[in-house]
């Protein structure tokens, strides 16, 4: 089977509009999350996001960067977000003049859970004050998920495999996993690949807050209510962005020298056929899904150092996800680290699963496992596990497991290694 | 009239993200602007938001240039 590593990362998140921001910031411990200023949320139950920080200032999210003014106001912002860190990443991977014959194998694998939200809420109301014909001829082509990759393979004249993937939370992680298996079989050489979303309009919050999801006893502290596995989390904070990275068969990567993240070696997939936003009650499915993922690796648990967990601060996903983790690991659970980025960048949906990735990935290249933000006190079950309380720490990482769990039941895991 | 001119530009440039220099009378949505068949939809339909007028479908398909528009509004506009 072709191997496949990491040659380029993008990001966009609450932490900033690009991959150093970004990550210089979550391993200094801050936090991205804040009150919500995208519209007046004075009325919702949750009233805190992490939203992208816009604007031209160094580290913010300059829409206009990437974008043609065209694209920008025609298309929602998750299609933003994901044109954006493509660009980044495949500046990073050094492969935006590709000639004819190699963007024929260079093909987009990029998902989202929900997609143009914001868009469909405006425009339905704006059918039913003004009528039909005072709908957006770019309506539809501009709020559909698979037009994050759709643009990006008309930006960059990617001529392979234009696909996406919905699924929910786990997204992201799907969309590389996913991606990686069209380079293993031969159907590409390069995959641009990875999730987004931007969710943070009063539908989406309200339709979380409804399913009982969201944080909403932190509305006057907003950087302290993502708090995954301690004893005062009450659900979890929105967040939006992307995570973008460029897959490369590593012959390929090899011999034109390109600088290698890691190496996808693991992906793991399953259903919980149980409940469409509980989950498993002993966690089953994720249990599945990682030790998939690890046998895939042909790897053991003492084999891994870091854990991004799914960990989103609800109060009982993060319990049964460390559950789950402890019950496979068994006695290895001492050497590793598991740390949860929600707690400072919020979920980001169907971003989430790439964007903690990219963290992954970088996690590898620094030798430094990013900390889980307000874990005063941890859960029952927390003891004996190291969850990288507050403050980031250096230590040796060759090997990286990433968890994304989604609405419906979906898990998916990723396995990274040092190359 | 030299109004009616200068709204329809300005409609043009924001629509379509063009410099304001590039859009003259002459200037065809399509062939001179950048715009595809969505766009001039779009296009009609800003029109007849800015200047109250409704433009039936076979009225705006022979919208093409800068011209077409300022001349559909004098005509029709109130």
């Amino acid at each position: 089977m072709r191997r496949v590593v990491v040659t380029g990362l993008g990001l966009v998140t609450p932490l900033g509009g690009d991959v150093e921001t970004s990550w210089r910031r979550l391993i200094g411990g801050e936090s991205g999350i804040g009150p919500i200023t995208r519209f007046d949320a004075s009325d919702q139950a949750c009233r805190i996001a992490g939203e992208v920080p816009m604007g031209t200032a160094p580290g913010a999210f300059d829409p206009a960067r990437r974008l043609e003014p065209k694209v920008l106001r025609q298309t929602d912002p998750f299609i933003h977000f994901a044109l954006d860190a493509a660009g980044q990443a495949l500046e990073d991977a050094g492969l935006t003049q590709l000639p004819e014959e190699e963007r024929l194998r260079a093909g987009v694998m990029i998902g989202a859970g929900i997609g143009g939200l914001p868009g469909i809420a405006e425009e339905a109301v704006n059918l039913h004050l003004r009528g039909p014909r005072r709908v957006s001829p770019h309506f539809v082509h501009g709020r559909l998920i698979n037009l994050a990759s759709g643009q990006v393979s008309i930006r960059f004249g990617l001529k392979g495999p234009n696909h996406a993937v919905v699924t929910a939370c786990s997204s992201g992680a799907h969309a590389i996993g996913d991606a990686a298996r069209l380079i293993q079989w031969e159907d590409a050489d390069i995959m641009v690949a990875g999730g987004a979303e931007a969710a943070i309009c009063p539908l989406g919050i309200a339709g979380f807050a409804q399913a009982r999801a969201l944080a909403t006893r932190f509305n006057d502290a907003p950087q302290r209510a993502s708090r995954p596995w301690d004893r005062d989390r009450d659900g979890f904070v929105m967040g939006e962005g992307a995570g973008v990275v460029v897959l490369e068969e590593f012959e390929r990567a090899k011999a034109r020298g390109a600088q290698i993240y890691g190496e996808v070696v693991g992906y793991g997939l399953t259903g919980d056929a149980y409940h469409v936003t509980a989950p498993h009650p002993e966690a089953d499915g994720a249990f599945r899904a990682m030790a998939m993922a690890l046998r895939r690796a042909r790897l053991t648990p003492e084999d891994v150092d870091y854990i991004n967990a799914h960990g989103t601060s609800t109060p009982m996903g993060d319990e049964l996800e460390l559950a789950a983790v402890k019950r496979l690991f068994g006695p290895a659970i001492g050497g590793v680290s598991m740390s949860s980025t929600k707690s400072a960048i919020g979920h980001l949906l169907g971003g989430a699963g790439a964007v903690e990735s990219v963290f992954c990935l970088l996690a590898l290249r620094d030798q430094v496992v990013p900390p889980t933000l307000n874990l005063d006190h941890p859960c029952e079950g927390a003891e004996g596990v190291d969850l990288v309380p507050h403050q980031a720490r250096e230590r040796r990482v060759e090997v990286v497991l990433n968890n994304s769990f989604g609405f419906g039941g979906t898990n998916a895991t990723l396995v990274f290694r040092r190359v | 009239m030299s109004d009616i001119a200068e709204r329809v530009k300005k409609i043009v440039v924001e629509h379509l993200g063009v410099e304001p220099e590039k859009v003259t009378e002459d200037s065809s949505f399509i062939e001179d602007l950048g715009a595809d068949s969505l766009d001039t939809v779009e296009l009609v339909m800003a029109f007849e938001d800015e200047f109250g007028v409704e433009i039936p479908d076979d009225a705006a398909e022979k919208i093409l240039t800068v011209r077409d528009a300022i001349a559909f509004v004098q005509q029709h506009g109130k």
